[in-house]
């Protein structure tokens, strides 16, 4: 989930009694499944919860292109190169049609990119986590893009127009970025010794971080309970979590490779896996800017930022001469 | 094509289209998630996946010629420098985004008129080879044609940044149009045009657009070589394999 603790109002889900008239009718189209688009009536808070989700989930894409552009240069054959360059463009896509929702909300992309490299706005917590060996590659797109899938299917319908539109597309291109992501750690555990070493290695190390993905539980949180109200969001963090694990369990004992935990047991009576929560304490550590990779990625973002100020100030320069030609013609 | 035409000049023939595009590609791929803006990312990103896809089609057939049961990944991965035959401007670092640009454009111009040729070829690989490439190379052209005069003609600082980029790598442009042995005999066979023949309309061409970008040819700049030829790349090029080819030589014969 690239979307995590996103705060709503706080103040808990309205009674129909409490709501406005404005807002018992908005309430009444989203209740309906009828798509809010941009002009619409919404309360503020209803604009100002999905400019910080989009806005995280934008930011995700962008800084999600990292870790995997880790290993570009150092793909070990031409085809697993061109397979990571389409993913990793891809990503930046989806980046672009995020922004391109959370602009609909009156918000640019410019102002989203600012609050990111001052810290004021947050990305997933999974980008923060390094990619040391080549498994790593097919680990992130078997778990983190199988994470990222497990949430946002469910977000193809979310009330929100432009959101559910941009999730529709997204989705299509994750589920190829999941399956590329297995091939390669089949290949990986399937191959020598040292192979099957980077494999293990890997699950190792994004198994827990992946189930943070999916946030802390929120069974009781307030912010939960009102984007559930709006259909910002579909379900539950512990539920999602659940069927990542329910679905991922047998992947991995298909590539022979074994989980992180020596809890996880099948639980006939509830026909789910049990299995350890991942720690919280270094969920709330990397969020708050110590992750392994927090201060290199916010560094990257902002030195690309940066540097690129000349190109951006250039090409708008051009852009306002070419128009003054065209006009003085 | 016959059986007459010389296997060791059209296999270095095939290697320097190869290995240009997927140094180039290598190059361009070390933006990802780093460029000015993300319309770039995802140009870059594209431009290097269209690259390594022509350097698979280059280096395949390369590969066959060769006709020692390697792959276009072997060739890739396992050869050391003194076997690449890329021109030197392909290597050499990206520098700032002006730069990436500038070398980019550089290489996309002589491309696209030595596609053009190469769709004539003689040999009916080359010639379905370069007509995918073209289409690509099209894209390419344009688009980094656009971002050259956009910015030599936009701030004080950007103009400044682009003249720098030309003047650092314009002694790299002649390389692309030098002539040797393996050229005469691929000019000879009709599978290639002797690259001296392309320099008139190159010329025209980036004039054109550097006119058009207020900046300034270098005048008289002096010719590197010795990619092509494979006798003397930069220093850059080594540390470029030692990246790519990483994997490959650590853990030799492994199926990935
Ligand atoms: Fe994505
Ligand atoms: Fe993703
Ligand atoms: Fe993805």
């Amino acid at each position: 989930m690239y979307a995590q603790m996103v705060k709503s109002t706080g103040k808990g889900v309205k009674t129909r009694e409490e709501m406005s008239e404005d807002e018992r009718a908005f309430q009444d189209k989203i209740d309906a499944d009828t798509k809010i688009e941009p002009r619409d009536w919404m309360p503020e808070e209803y604009r100002k919860t999905l400019v910080r989700q989009i806005g995280q989930h934008a930011h995700s894409e962008i800084v999600g292109q990292l870790p995997e552009g880790n290993w570009i240069t150092r793909a070990p054959t031409l085809e697993r190169k061109m397979i990571l360059l389409a993913k990793v463009q891809d990503e930046a896509g989806h980046g672009l049609y995020l922004y391109c929702a959370a602009e609909t909300l009156g918000v640019s992309r410019d102002d989203l990119t600012e609050d990111l490299l001052s810290g004021k706005m947050k990305y997933s917590s999974i980008f923060n986590y390094p990619t040391l060996n080549w498994a790593d590659i097919g680990a992130v797109g078997w778990l983190v893009d199988g994470a990222a899938i497990m949430n946002q299917v469910p977000l193809q319908r979310t009330s929100y127009g432009p959101y559910s539109r941009a999730m529709i597309r997204i989705c299509k291109e994750e589920s190829f970025h999941q399956r590329q992501g297995y091939d390669i750690m089949m290949k990986m555990a399937q191959g020598s010794p040292e192979q099957k070493r980077m494999a293990q290695d890997a699950l190792d190390r994004f198994w827990y971080p992946s189930l943070m993905m999916f946030g802390p539980s929120d069974k009781d949180s307030v912010h939960s309970a009102q984007s559930m109200a709006w259909k910002i969001k579909i379900n539950t963090n512990d539920e999602l979590r659940q069927k990542f694990v329910d679905q991922t369990v047998p992947q991995a004992e298909y590539l022979g490779l074994s989980i992180p935990d020596p809890d996880l047991t099948w639980n006939e009576e509830t026909g789910h896996y049990d299995f350890t929560e991942p720690n919280w304490q270094e969920f709330f550590d990397v969020i708050k800017g110590n992750g392994p990779c927090n201060t290199e990625r916010m560094n990257d973002r902002t030195r690309a930022w940066e540097d690129g100020r000349w190109v951006r100030e250039g090409l708008m320069a051009h852009a306002r001469k070419k128009a003054a030609r065209t006009a003085a013609e | 094509m016959t059986e007459t035409i010389d296997k060791t000049a059209l296999l270095q023939f095939l290697l320097r289209m190869g290995d240009n595009t997927l140094i180039l590609g290598h190059r361009v791929s070390e933006w990802c998630g780093h460029s000015p803006v993300l319309e770039e990312d995802i140009a870059l990103a594209n431009t290097a996946l269209d690259l390594i896809g022509q350097t698979q089609l280059w280096l395949d057939y390369a590969a066959e010629v060769q006709g020692e049961g390697r792959t276009a990944d072997d060739l890739a991965f396992l050869r050391d420098a003194w076997d690449f035959r890329n021109v030197l401007l392909v290597e050499l670092p990206n520098g700032d985004f002006g730069q990436t640009l500038m070398r980019q454009f550089l290489y996309d111009a002589w491309a696209s008129i030595m596609l053009g040729r190469l769709q004539k070829s003689a040999d009916e690989r080359v010639r379905e080879i370069a007509e995918k490439a073209a289409k690509e190379n099209a894209y390419h052209v344009e688009r980094s044609a656009d971002t050259v005069v956009g910015l030599g003609d936009g701030t004080e600082e950007s103009h400044a940044r682009m003249q720098a980029a030309l003047d650092y790598l314009y002694p790299y442009v002649g390389e692309l149009f030098e002539s040797d042995a393996t050229d005469a005999a691929m000019a000879e066979a009709g599978i290639a045009p002797d690259p001296a023949s392309l320099r008139a309309e190159y010329d025209a061409f980036v004039g054109r657009v550097m006119a058009e970008a207020t900046l300034t040819i270098p005048e008289k700049a002096y010719v590197h070589r010795g990619g092509r030829s494979g006798t003397m790349h930069t220093e850059h090029l080594g540390h470029l394999l030692c990246t790519m080819q990483w994997l490959q030589r650590a853990y030799p014969g492994c199926q990935w």
